[in-house]
């Protein structure tokens, strides 16, 4: 089953275009990994699926991205019912200035008015569905600055969650994390995928070819290949694919 | 490579005593006040000076209440704040936020011009129509009232608040507010959950700086507040501290005089603590980061 599909999907930030004519399903409950050399288009072609590109001004978007098959961008689409639906998470971890708790309370705010204990099982329920809810819960007043960069990155992952989104788009999590923080991330989003569609930008390989099922390269705004993590890594189809995860360029 | 090093410790010398001139001028100042303002409390006692309610140096029994002073100073700058702040506040973040770069040009053109208006043409302008339009319109016998040193004193702050709210918003990580908008959060709650939070500890600067705009302002009230000793009333002519000092430095003498240094003397004290009050949040907004 296929979540997401886009279909000859372009971009143009004024007159430059980042994207070209884009093909790609991304299916349910898979972890699907984009990468490509910088400035490729990855970020762009992943905000363009929560609809943050519209945030840009002058973004200009042709063809067609649909979502459990409602097209995204028809008129009279609400892009706020969207993000709900298709949760992000960014390269640099970006909590709140504000409690833990607070973080993880302010997206379920916007959508809804809970109880006090129901809110407070929710918050942990996200904080457990990101793996920090063991290190944090005798501090969830305390602010989330206080929180090391990888702890940091699961709050975000968690507050990502408290909305409950069907598909999280993350833009190199990890990135800016060391390797055993990035570890936990890693396992972390092994777990997710039971339950959310997980698209991931990385630049680490190995990263992509250890978490992902799904691969598809990206260079210079177009799409060049697609398919089973397993297969573009062992047996890329096109000769660009294979320079690049053998780091002959990019 | 010797007249480098000369001129290298001349320009050193230079700026150290700059630097020192500055410390030098606000202490020698601030001595200054409290010798001259020191006596005359002394000679009234301090409650009966800070308050007292009747104003009457020149009387055979002359008395040194300043209350009224005080009361006018501290209800006309809340009332500057309460209408000022939101005005403010809202156009800083319409500057920040919201409006189109070449509509955000313009305010901003608009804003530093009023910021630049010298404050005697504030007064005059609202003397000439200010003060009649409230006249008319609450239907008073005169117009020069706290209410109309309220509304151009609420005018004179806009372009402080409005200039460093804007910054501060301007200043708030990208990163905070994608995050929100991400959570499917609409532009006026991210602005209002999230910028604005953020921002507080600048704001706050902002209005900190506009009390003391409200506070130390005296030409424009002078024209516009009717400059009469009463205990204030919204509608009724008062007389504040600034307004006392300049109106009475011109002739008074003897220990008049003495007490108008004295004046002097609280009205430095309100704005040391307003500058302390600033720092305090300048520092606490810095610590935070
Ligand atoms: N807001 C923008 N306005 C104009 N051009 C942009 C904007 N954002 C990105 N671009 C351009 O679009 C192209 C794709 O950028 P994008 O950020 O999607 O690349 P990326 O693949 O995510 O790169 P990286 O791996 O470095 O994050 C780049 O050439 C970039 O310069
Ligand atoms: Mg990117």
């Amino acid at each position: 089953m296929n979540i997401i599909r886009t279909k000859d999907l372009s971009l143009f930030y004024g007159s430059f275009q980042a994207l070209r004519d884009i093909n790609l399903n991304i299916p349910e409950r898979e972890i699907t990994a984009l990468i490509g050399p910088s400035g490729c288009g990855k970020s762009t072609f992943l905000r363009t699926l929560n609809r943050m590109n519209d945030l840009i001004p002058g973004v200009k978007i042709t063809g067609q991205i649909t979502c459990h098959g409602e097209d995204i961008y028809a008129h009279g689409t609400d892009p706020i019912a969207l993000r709900k639906q298709v949760g992000m998470v960014f390269q640099k971890p970006n909590p709140f200035p504000m409690s833990i708790f607070d973080n993880i309370a302010y997206g379920p705010k916007l959508h809804e008015s809970l109880s006090k204990p129901d809110m407070a099982d929710l918050v942990e329920r996200s904080l457990r569905g990101a793996a920090l809810w063991d290190e944090v819960k005798d501090r969830l007043k305390k602010s989330a600055l206080s929180l090391s960069g990888g702890q940091q990155q699961r709050l975000c992952i968690a507050r990502a969650l408290s909305v409950s989104p069907d598909v999280l788009l993350m833009d190199e999590p990890t990135s800016a994390l060391d390797p055993a923080s990035t570890m936990k991330i890693e396992e972390l989003m092994g777990r997710l995928k039971q339950n959310y569609t997980v698209v991931i930008v990385t630049h680490n390989m190995q990263q992509a070819a250890r978490i992902s099922d799904r691969t598809a390269f990206f260079l210079t705004g177009d799409l060049v290949e697609t398919g089973r993590t397993d297969e573009v890594f062992s047996m890329p189809r096109d000769k660009r694919t294979e320079d690049y995860i053998t780091g002959r360029f990019g | 490579m010797k007249t480098k090093t000369i001129i290298e410790q001349t320009m050193k010398t230079t700026f150290f005593l700059c630097g020192m001139l500055t410390i030098v001028i606000t202490f020698g100042i601030a001595v200054y006040m409290v010798i001259s303002g020191i006596p005359a409390i002394r000679e009234i006692g301090l409650s009966d000076f800070l308050f007292g309610q009747v104003w009457n140096p020149t009387g055979a029994e002359p008395q040194f209440g300043i209350l009224p002073f005080i009361l006018t100073s501290v209800y006309a700058t809340l009332g500057a704040i309460a209408i000022g702040v939101p005005i403010g506040l809202a156009t800083a973040i319409f500057l920040a936020k919201v409006a189109p770069p070449k509509v955000a040009a313009a305010v901003n053109t608009a804003v530093e011009l009023l910021a630049g208006i010298p404050s005697v043409v504030y007064g005059f302008v609202g003397m000439i129509v200010l003060v009649p339009l409230v006249m008319n319109v609450f239907n008073l016998r005169n117009g020069a009232t706290l209410f109309s040193a309220i509304l151009v004193l609420s005018i004179m702050i806009l372009p402080g608040i409005i200039n460093v709210s804007r910054t501060a918003l301007a200043a708030v990580p990208r990163e905070y507010e994608e995050a929100s908008y991400a959570l499917g959060a609409t532009k006026v709650e991210t602005i209002c959950k999230v910028s604005v939070p953020a921002a507080k500890s600048g704001i706050a600067a902002g209005i900190v700086l506009g009390i003391g705009r409200a506070v130390g302002e005296t030409m424009a009230v002078i024209l516009v507040a009717g400059n009469v000793a009463n205990m204030p009333e919204l509608f009724g002519s008062v007389r504040s501290l600034t307004m006392a000092i300049a109106g009475e430095m011109s002739y008074a003498t003897g220990f008049h005089r003495n007490v108008l240094f004295s004046i002097g003397l609280v009205l430095f004290v309100f704005i040391l603590l307003i500058n302390l009050t600033l720092n305090l949040i300048l520092k606490r907004g810095g610590a935070k980061r």
